[in-house]
């Protein structure tokens, strides 16, 4: 679960992190009476949306009056703001954070992740801030320094050292420096964080350091014991569609192309995605029904899918283990009934009672496409979209 | 022969009061030897009381104390999970299959922590399989886990997969092929796991009686593509490979936590490359993974 950059100064605050003084706004009156209660003659005005690359997308401008803070509150609230990571619609932005503008002697990149590869905490520092860090990865990976931490050690001093010493941070701010590490270390842990990112966490000319930016990702299986962190979540942000998907328990993710697809087990189901586009057509989600299917969740799962307009088949595809093939055959046939369903239905199951669901499904009377294999079932449905006019 | 678990391995079960523990630890003492093999429950609350004629004990020690087991199977809710299963590595239990989904990321980092520093301590080593995966099964001997028991058949082609259904899947064409298995291993779809596909590609290398592997990955991660470099070198069995993920977009989770495209590396285009790379027979045909096999083996 993500959260906005003011929320995450807020809760970076918490664990005495510095970060610019500011105010959170819904209008262009609100964010001059901002201005002017935070005093100064620089600001910054930033579109709080959840998507990165805020900056080169316009949504974040530097400005020297009051006026200027008024004309960027105009320009970025109620518009949609398009970066590299919302896709071509843009995200509306709907509040913006105002914040003093502090004066900058250098920028570096900091952020703790958890490393699978050694099931530790890393740090990664660099004196290249304010880039992307897959950027300066690609054009100078010495200057990134990784730190791996234990999280029962902590971080030690030698390696506090080394991150500041690789990230080109003075003498003078060292011991400064290994506190914030220390600081992010925790504020990590404690609120169950998958990703926390400063960039461009500044050196001030006045000698402090101070985060600029922060990006927190949360682990949403941690949620039910970080009510301060669930109380973050802004809806707004998602898409509407995976919202009520969470809410049936469903793991659903909305995609570009026009081919639901139903699976259950989120490997079949990426697996069932890949073998649609093998064979020419394109996914229109991924949607997990899990373990425990029942006619009810599978009814919800197709009213998800054919809430996305661009849906023009679907494909289901199902490997009955523990959930037999005649439980989801009555799923499928009490869904279409539900959904009163027009469009052209393949489905592939597989495993216990199998001969069963499959006469289930074609006593029923509906136009249902029955396929054995996978490949089979992925050929037919772009087959049927293809007839239906449109290009798969 | 086969890896982890034989018609000898002694099991417990901790949760096995719950509905899931319950349900499964029925299937899995159905299964083959399973009446033998499943010889202990564990419930902190109801030491002294039975599960269908399987004795229950208050804690791991005393089960395994009273019972030899060597495997416990955990299905304890994700809150409490983590717990559970440092509770079976401190009592000594050299395998723990962990099936519970949803574990948070920060639980399984510090019991990784502590097993570590008990290894570096002197302790034996205990191996975790999972969580948030199917376990393991070795055919018409015993079954540790969730997985549908009869699309298995007894014989000498190990699976190994991060993902439950996509395991069945490969274990079905084989089986529907004439190919039986040797083991069937699920790693688990979580970002923070014990047993890695490299831990038992060198377990499949080391069986006299598996002849060949269909090894299954999905997005996120580095842990296929270390595994197919170690294989490169090690590994003289033939091996089929798949990816799954090839159309999932970058910065989402596809359900599992782990399946989660962070870089460059960790996609599945570039993980197919490396498997390429390192001599693995792959597919992007998910449907083909047992007919490829089979090739490899006329």
């Amino acid at each position: 679960m993500k959260i906005h950059e003011y929320q995450g100064k807020q809760l970076l605050t918490r664990y005495g992190v510095d970060v610019p003084r500011g105010r959170l706004v819904y209008t262009a009156a609100e964010a001059v009476q901002a201005a002017r209660a935070l005093g100064g003659a620089r600001w910054v005005v930033k579109a709080q949306i959840h998507a990165g690359g805020r900056g080169k997308g316009g949504g974040v401008r530097v400005v020297d009056s009051v006026d200027a803070v008024e004309d960027a509150a105009h320009h970025m609230l109620g518009h949609r703001l398009g970066t590299a990571q919302t896709g071509a619609a843009g995200q509306m932005v709907r509040r913006l954070w105002v914040e003093e503008a502090v004066g900058i002697a250098h920028e570096y990149y900091l952020a703790v992740v958890t490393d699978r590869a050694t099931q530790k905490l890393a740090l990664i520092g660099s004196g290249h801030g304010g880039m992307e860090i897959e950027e300066v990865a690609a054009r100078e990976p010495d200057a990134i320094v990784r730190v791996s931490v234990d999280p029962l050690a902590g971080l030690s001093d030698a390696d506090a050292a080394r991150l500041a010493l690789g990230m080109g941070v003075p003498a003078a701010l060292q011991s400064q420096a290994a506190t914030l590490f220390r600081a992010l270390l925790a504020c990590y842990l404690e609120t169950d964080a998958t990703l926390l990112e400063i960039n461009p966490l500044v050196q001030t000319v006045d000698g402090r350091l101070v985060a600029l930016d922060a990006k927190f990702d949360f682990d949403a299986n941690a949620l039910y014991r970080q009510d301060d962190i669930s109380a973050l979540r802004d809806l707004d942000e998602e898409d509407p569609l995976e919202v009520v998907a969470r809410q049936h328990d469903l793991a659903y993710i909305h995609l570009d192309g026009n081919i639901g697809c139903l699976v259950n087990g989120a490997g079949l189901a990426m697996a069932t995605m890949d073998t649609i586009e093998l064979f020419g057509g394109h996914p229109a989600n991924f949607l997990d029904v899990g373990g425990g299917a029942t006619a009810a969740k599978v009814t919800e799962a197709f009213r998800i899918m054919l809430a996305n307009p661009r849906v023009e088949a679907i494909l289901v595809n199902i490997f009955g283990g523990i959930m037999r093939c005649d439980t989801i055959a009555e799923g499928v046939i009490a869904a279409c009934r539900a959904v009163d369903l027009q469009l052209p239905l393949v489905v592939r199951m597989k495993g216990t009672n199998e001969d069963l669901g499959k006469q289930m499904l074609a006593d029923s009377g509906l136009p249902i496409i029955p396929a054995e294999s996978l490949a089979e079932a992925a050929e037919r449905v772009v087959a049927a979209v293809r007839r239906a006019g449109s290009p798969a | 022969m086969s890896i982890f678990i034989d018609r000898h391995t002694r099991v417990i079960t901790q949760g096995v009061t719950g509905k899931t523990g319950a349900f499964h630890t029925r299937l899995c003492r159905d299964y083959a030897n399973g009446r033998e093999a499943f010889v202990a429950g564990v419930h902190p609350q109801r030491g002294g009381q039975d599960f269908e004629g399987m004795p229950i004990y208050a804690s791991v020690a005393e089960a395994r104390a009273a019972t030899g087991a060597t495997v416990s199977v955990v299905y304890v809710p994700p809150a409490g999970a983590a717990a559970a299963i440092w509770e079976a590595v401190e009592a000594g239990i050299g395998l723990v299959v962990a099936i519970t989904e949803g574990i948070p990321v920060r639980d399984m980092l510090l019991l990784r922590a502590r097993m570590r520093r008990r290894e570096t301590e002197g302790h034996a080593p205990a191996l975790l399989l999972g969580p948030n995966c199917p376990g393991l099964i070795t055919p018409d001997e015993i079954k540790i886990g969730i997985m549908p028991g009869h699309i298995h058949r007894k014989g000498r082609i190990g699976v190994v997969s991060r993902s439950g259904t996509l395991t069945y899947e490969a274990v079905a064409q084989l089986t529907e092929l004439g190919l039986g298995q040797s083991t069937a291993v699920g790693i688990g779809g979580d970002p923070i796991n014990g047993l890695k596909h490299i831990d038992v590609m060198r377990a499949f290398q080391d069986d006299a009686e598996t002849d060949a592997v269909i090894m299954i990955g999905e997005i996120g991660g580095p842990d296929e593509a270390e595994c197919a470099r170690w294989c490169r070198e090690n590994f003289t069995k033939p091996v089929v490979g798949f990816i799954a993920g090839v159309t999932a977009p970058p910065g989402r989770r596809m359900g599992h936590a782990g399946a989660l495209i962070a870089g460059g590396a960790d996609t599945a285009d570039a993980k197919l490359a490396v498997l390429e790379e390192c001599g693995f027979a792959v597919t992007r045909n998910p449907s083909e993974m047992g007919r490829l096999l089979k090739k490899l083996l006329a």
